[in-house]
């Protein structure tokens, strides 16, 4: 199953090749890289800004752990620790996991599916412009005192305007509103590129895992996070304006907040697992020397998942009143929806007993997930029922289960994805050794860390609490968790230096330097502008382990899918991959950035309380949209539709 | 069709394999657009229920009247017909008429803006009697038809960007694209104001 692709027999000759070069390079200007549609530079600016609000979130964690390593501390106030934990949670969650998966995904999807770029280009730069600001908006707060502070689930009646008066709530709700735009033009990008952009042959049945699971996460955050948007609306609106939705007093409900949180809330932690899981599906097989097993099973799995994980969000609310029978339902589908999660697991199991292993730092990584993923899974089960979950609800148990399941399920396996992709993303391979110790220390740092909260949690111990008192039997419990949190740093940190240290001295990484099966191991390492100067024509399921498929792309290729006159690129049919027509890819252009830079001045207007500045900022958004989607003059050839009408 | 055709049309390769009839982008790009709006508002629409049934009788609640019907049936006679002169506008680019297109956006134009302007009338007929601090009521009342009414103007605002572009050049398939985009868009609104004609206006008196 060796790589069948080789360099030499290429179809196209020199004249198209040059074509090709000159059609889709981006010159190197200043202007340039503010007005790339490149999905490839796009997708690593997306890894590279997750990657610093991760080192936020998580020097907040290591100040956190400092505060709690002894009873009474006295590090951080009340004040500045409230602030801390929320960021520390909202950061994770909204601008590190989801971001840096939708930044592999960015990269990897157009590759995945022979395809050029993404759907829509410049909506993919607007995304990642919008990412971009949202980030600093809600980071800049930290330093201006204004941080958010209510939890990063913020419940009304604490976070109403009489409880947490300032602005830390509505950098908070502004903040995840405008993050949510980025969120939402990523999630139809990604829908839209999976369906029709894909290599002719690729019908659904050849499509890879990682892609499935990208697009499964996209159609959940489509309908998750406008409940989302709603309830941050609604409070945003009672607090600045008086509205009464959360006033009891006024005829408001203060658990409405909770169901329309937890209604996207536990979808979330979905979408942040699953384009992770589809990660391990990606790397894990190409270790064992094998194709995954059970294929259909795993994309019935992913779609399922998608499906059920909107019918459970009441286990996050199992303390509150409800009625019984709401519970029993509830608990009922949340223990159903481990099932899909399971198989899943089995598969990996059964794709490592009867692979031939080899052993390289993504495949530690991946291993790391299945330990600690299990490992929260299994404590995941225990709150599905709703007399343990009573008991037990809002202590150090919780924290401790879903950072296993968050670290897990979604740390591990980007860990194992920047390690497996790194030579793709920037063609130098990472050091073996140093990534090795790196591994040994996030592992061991992380079991630390969060297996001593099992018990401090058993033992009573709340969670969202600034400082607790001695001798309850919490104290080596905390101290432990603190230093294992030091030790997860220096591991995290020894990541960091192993892909400063590949960048300026690793070795140059070949075109498919683990032997994978799928398509970007088919171009080189990093790819060309354009990805592959022969769209190839796809037969099954392991392409890159096909010989058809280089075949496809060698001498005498058809000139349909090499495009060798403008940008373009294919589309194919959603269910079959049949070719349909060739599509004009959008040039570089400043105005998704100036769209973004639009919206920042609308929800810093919002904040400030600047309506008519906010105004203004949205008559900016609507001019650039306008004149991004205004007709270009075009030649009669570039009006075309069988060159390409166009794109977004 | 021979028998021979029949049999290969009826077979598991003809039967499996999918019709020749793709979508663009833009229709996946708008579908998609469209369900995650709407959304929003079964959200919101789910949220006055909730709130309603979670205050129970009276509703509306502080002395306030149900609301009146004639004015928004009025509305609605005026928005959901104004679907049809943008069909006809679809139609007309399609045909390469493009007066046919300025027509029917002008027609969706006037419909939408006297939509929007009868709005204003209901307000400030209400507004004397609550506003969207008095009770949970007004909020969800005034937010609910606000926010739709948003949506409208975004609605017109497309219109009139079609509009001015038709003015610079000629047809083609971006343009049927970015027709059939404001179309679906439109149509969407027009929906959405149902849900809410019935949610707000017609449930109170079931």
């Amino acid at each position: 199953m060796a790589s069948s692709t080789a360099a030499c027999d290429t179809g196209p000759g020199p004249e198209a090749m040059a074509s090709l070069s000159r059609h889709w390079a981006e010159a190197p200007t200043l202007r340039n890289w503010f007005a790339t549609v490149d999905h490839k530079r796009i997708g690593r600016r997306y890894l590279v800004t997750a990657g610093v609000f991760f080192g936020l979130a998580g020097a907040s964690a290591v100040a956190l752990r400092t505060q709690l390593a002894g009873p009474e501390a006295g590090i951080l106030s009340a004040w500045e620790y409230n602030q801390l934990f929320t960021m520390h949670g909202t950061a994770m969650i909204f601008l590190f996991s989801t971001p840096m998966l939708f930044g592999f995904g960015n990269f990897l999807v157009p590759l995945m599916i022979g395809a050029r770029d993404m759907a829509f280009p410049r909506l993919n730069a607007f995304g990642y412009w919008v990412f971009l600001f949202a980030g600093l908006f809600m980071w800049a707060s930290v330093p201006a005192g204004a941080a958010p502070d209510g939890g990063w689930f913020a419940y009304v009646p604490l976070t109403d305007e009489r409880n947490s008066p300032g602005l830390h709530l509505d950098v908070y709700t502004l903040g995840l509103l405008f993050l949510g735009v980025s969120t939402t033009a990523g999630a139809i990008n990604f829908i839209v590129t999976a369906l029709k952009l894909r290599a002719p042959g690729m019908s659904l049945n050849r499509v890879p895992i990682f892609v499935w699971a990208v697009v499964a996460t996209s159609f959940m955050v489509l309908f998750a996070l406008p409940v989302l948007n709603l309830d941050n609306v609604l409070l945003f609106l009672d607090r600045r304006f008086d509205t009464r939705f959360f006033d009891p007093g006024r005829g408001g409900n203060v658990l409405l907040w909770q169901h329309l949180f937890w209604i996207f809330g536990h979808p979330d932690v979905y979408i942040i697992v699953m384009p992770a899981l589809g990660i391990v599906s990606a790397v894990l097989p190409v270790f064992c020397r094998r194709g995954i097993v059970g294929y259909p099973l795993i994309v019935f799995s992913i779609v399922a998942i998608a499906i059920i994980s909107f019918g459970v969000w009441v286990h996050h609310m199992f303390a509150t009143g409800l009625p019984q029978l709401s519970y029993g339902f509830f608990s009922a589908a949340s223990t159903i929806i481990t099932i899909p999660s399971g198989l899943q697991i089995f598969a990996w199991l059964a794709t490592m007993l009867t692979g031939r292993i080899v052993v390289r730092v993504p495949f530690l990584f991946v291993v790391g997930f299945l330990v600690t993923f299990v490992v929260g899974g299994v404590t995941g089960v225990m709150f599905a029922l709703t007399a343990f979950d009573q008991q037990i609800t809002d202590t150090y148990f919780v924290v401790a289960h879903f950072h296993y399941v968050l670290f897990g399920g979604a740390v591990f396996p980007i860990l194992a994805g920047l390690y497996y992709w790194l030579p793709k993303l920037t063609g130098r391979m990472a050091g073996e050794r140093l990534g090795r110790w790196a591994f040994g220390l996030v592992f061991v740092g992380m079991n630390l860390t969060f297996l001593p909260m099992h018990v401090s949690g058993l033992l009573g111990m709340p969670r969202r609490v600034y400082t607790y008192p001695g001798g309850l039997g919490w104290d080596p419990w905390n101290l432990l968790a603190t230093v294992g949190a030091y030790v997860l740093a220096v591991g995290l940190l020894l990541v960091v230096a192993g892909v400063i240290h590949a960048l300026r001295r690793g070795e140059p990484a070949p075109d498919d330097p683990w032997g994978g099966d799928s398509l970007e191991w088919a171009t080189s390492s990093p790819p060309k502008p354009y990805n592959f100067p022969v769209i190839p024509r796809v037969h099954s399921l392991h392409p890159v382990w096909d010989p058809r498929t280089a075949e496809s792309t060698g001498v005498g290729a058809d000139g349909d899918r090499i495009l060798a006159e403008g940008r373009g690129t294919l589309l194919t049919s959603e269910l079959d991959g049949r070719y349909e027509r060739a599509v004009r890819m959008p040039q570089e252009t400043l105005k998704p950035l100036v769209a973004a830079l639009g919206l920042l001045i609308v929800f810093l207007g919002l904040l400030l309380a600047g309506y008519w500045v906010a105004a203004a900022g949205a008559a900016l958004v609507v001019v650039t949209l306008g004149a991004w989607l205004w007709p270009p003059r075009q030649t009669p050839e570039e009006a075309d539709p069988a060159v390409g009408g166009g794109a977004v | 069709m021979t028998p021979d055709g029949i049999r290969t049309a009826f077979g598991p390769a003809g039967l499996t394999t999918e019709e020749p009839v793709g979508r663009s982008t833009a229709w996946w790009g708008v579908t998609l657009f469209v369900a995650t709006e709407g959304t929003v508002f079964a959200a919101l629409l789910g949220s006055y229920f909730y709130l309603r049934f979670q205050h129970g009788a009276p509703w509306p609640p502080d002395g306030i009247a149900r609301p009146e019907l004639l004015l928004p049936l009025i509305m609605t006679a005026v928005l959901v017909p104004s679907s049809l002169p943008v069909v006809w506008a679809e139609s007309g680019i399609r045909r390469g008429r493009r007066w046919q297109l300025r027509a029917g956006l002008l027609a969706t134009l006037a419909m939408g803006g006297t939509f929007l302007g009868l709005q204003g009338v209901e307000y400030h007929g209400l507004l004397r009697e609550f506003t969207v601090t008095t009770n949970v009521y007004g909020s969800l009342f005034y937010v609910i038809t606000t926010f739709h009414g948003a949506h409208v103007t975004v609605g017109l605002l497309m219109v009139c960007w079609l509009l001015a572009a038709s003015l610079h050049d000629g047809s083609g398939a971006r343009r049927r694209e970015q027709v059939r985009v404001v179309a679906y868009y439109w149509h969407f609104v027009d929906a959405v104001w149902v849900a809410v004609l019935f949610t707000v206006y017609l449930s109170p008196r079931l």
